[in-house]
């Protein structure tokens, strides 16, 4: 019985994972998620509200250049509009800028990695944020 | 046939009285009187400055396509359903900006949407607005504009749709929708409370873009920040009233941070012409953030218009 459960319960998820694979526009919004949960997390030891710790600037890091990597192919043609989508035509229309700022947000995020105490996360951090703005100004509508 | 003639003529008589009266009404010193402005003190360019941040000046009037957010030469294009608008060059160049202007063509431009040269502006220009700053602050506001660099050229003109290109049917746009009174501090409240009030309806003009404007492009007063579709076409402007599903839930503190950083408290970062409002915010005093806060948290929840769900889909 319990093993029919965790075999549905594993297929269950295979199906929700292909199913999200297969729907570009749920998967970037869980994407930019994953990127939120880490500005959660690096805002708080920005703020002095968390201590530093080497561990956890990487984990931020790694969220944020996985998602920098991820985010670029995950906008097919088929894919500007429908569900809630605040993705700006823009993105289609200027495709090597779209990149270009996504290029320059891992590097930037790439840099939260390798911070040796707080001063220098603040900074790092500081710097990989300012992607958010700049880049929603140009490639995403208001909602 | 002398009755015929004595209906014509009547008729004559009623149209000619109904334009005249037109004409006068919408007359922009009748319908939009200049502000009394008095003897004011020197100019106080750091809050001339500050305004200029809270107005976001620069968000419309700064040289499309390039880094320098002081360089008000103009030329951005907004879209409307009346037609296409393009911001003025505001920069002191005295051929094509306002380098000739005195401290009464401001005050007029501001809060009576009135131009030196007597004709009404649009709407689109937030006059409506900043009209709540007084004479004192625009002055500041001026004096600080006027230690920019000028920069040649002119903007485009305006591409509007007939009779929206009549610059005098603004006139009675004013006669229905214009309230030309500066801001009255409510003694009831707190100073913080009133700082805030003035910086979101006056200088930060934030009812402009969140809230639903009816077929004369006026603002829907019953919904009034609650939210509405982007009037440039494209989205949603979302409520910023105390309804439970817009800023209800947030913290004085969490506004407040939002107006600094850009993050909501989910950590999502504000798009579109919200990022430039918070580049501009991100300059006022923390004081006048949270002031803002304060306000917006004592407005009643008021439920926008609905979002078309057929938008969402299609």
């Amino acid at each position: 019985m319990i093993r029919t459960i965790a075999v549905a319960a594993v297929l269950g998820l295979g199906i929700t994972a292909v199913l999200a694979q297969s729907d570009p526009i749920t998967e970037r919004r869980n994407t930019m998620k994953a990127v939120g949960a880490g500005s959660r997390d690096g805002a708080a030891i920005a703020k002095g509200e968390a201590p530093f710790e080497a561990a956890k600037a990487q984990a931020i890091a790694k969220a944020y250049v996985d998602a920098a990597k991820k985010m670029p192919g995950l906008y097919p043609d088929s894919s500007k509009t429908g569900g809630e989508t605040t993705a700006a035509p823009k993105i289609w229309e200027d495709q090597a800028g779209f990149k270009a700022a996504f290029a320059k947000f891992e590097t930037d995020a790439a840099a939260i990695g390798t911070a040796a105490d707080v001063a220098g996360f603040r900074t790092a951090f500081g710097n990989a944020t300012k992607n958010c703005g700049s880049c929603h100004e140009v490639y995403r509508i208001k909602k | 046939m002398l009755r015929l003639r004595r209906l014509l003529v009547t008729l004559v008589l009623l149209a000619a009285v109904a334009f005249g009266g037109f004409y006068v009404l919408t007359d922009p010193r009748i319908v939009s009187p200049s502000p009394e402005i008095g003897t004011l003190p020197a100019p106080d360019l750091e809050n001339g400055k500050l305004l200029f941040a809270a107005g976001g000046c620069a968000s419309c009037h700064a040289t499309p396509n390039q880094d320098d957010k002081l360089r008000l030469g103009g030329g951005l294009a907004l879209g409307s359903p009346f037609g296409t608008f393009h911001a003025p060059n505001i920069s002191p160049h005295t051929r094509d900006g306002i380098g000739n202007w005195g401290v009464k063509d401001f005050v007029d431009a501001m809060a009576a949407g009135v131009s030196p040269a007597g004709q009404h502006y649009y709407p689109a220009f937030p006059y409506t607005s900043y009209r709540l700053m007084p004479p004192k602050a625009l002055a500041d506001l001026f004096a600080y504009i006027r230690t920019l660099s000028p920069v040649e050229g002119r903007a485009a003109d305006h591409v509007l749709a007939f009779p929206f290109n009549i610059r005098r049917v603004v006139g009675g746009w004013k006669l229905l929708f214009f309230e030309g009174a500066s801001f009255k501090p409510d003694p009831t409240k707190s100073e913080e409370w009133n700082r805030g009030a003035y910086l979101v309806n006056g200088p930060g003009h934030c009812a402009e873009c969140h809230s639903d404007r009816n077929a004369l492009g006026a603002i829907v007063q019953a919904t009034r920040l609650a939210g509405g579709p982007d009037p440039e076409g494209r989205g949603w402007v979302p409520n910023i009233t105390q309804a439970p599903d817009a800023l209800g839930k947030w913290s004085k503190e969490e506004i407040a941070e939002l107006l600094k950083t850009g993050f909501t408290p989910s950590f999502d970062s504000v798009g579109g012409t919200m990022a430039a409002v918070v580049r501009n915010t991100a300059q006022l005093p923390e004081a006048d953030r949270l002031a803002m806060a304060e306000y917006l948290k004592s407005l009643p929840a008021v439920q926008g218009p609905a979002r078309p769900a057929a938008r969402a889909a299609n």
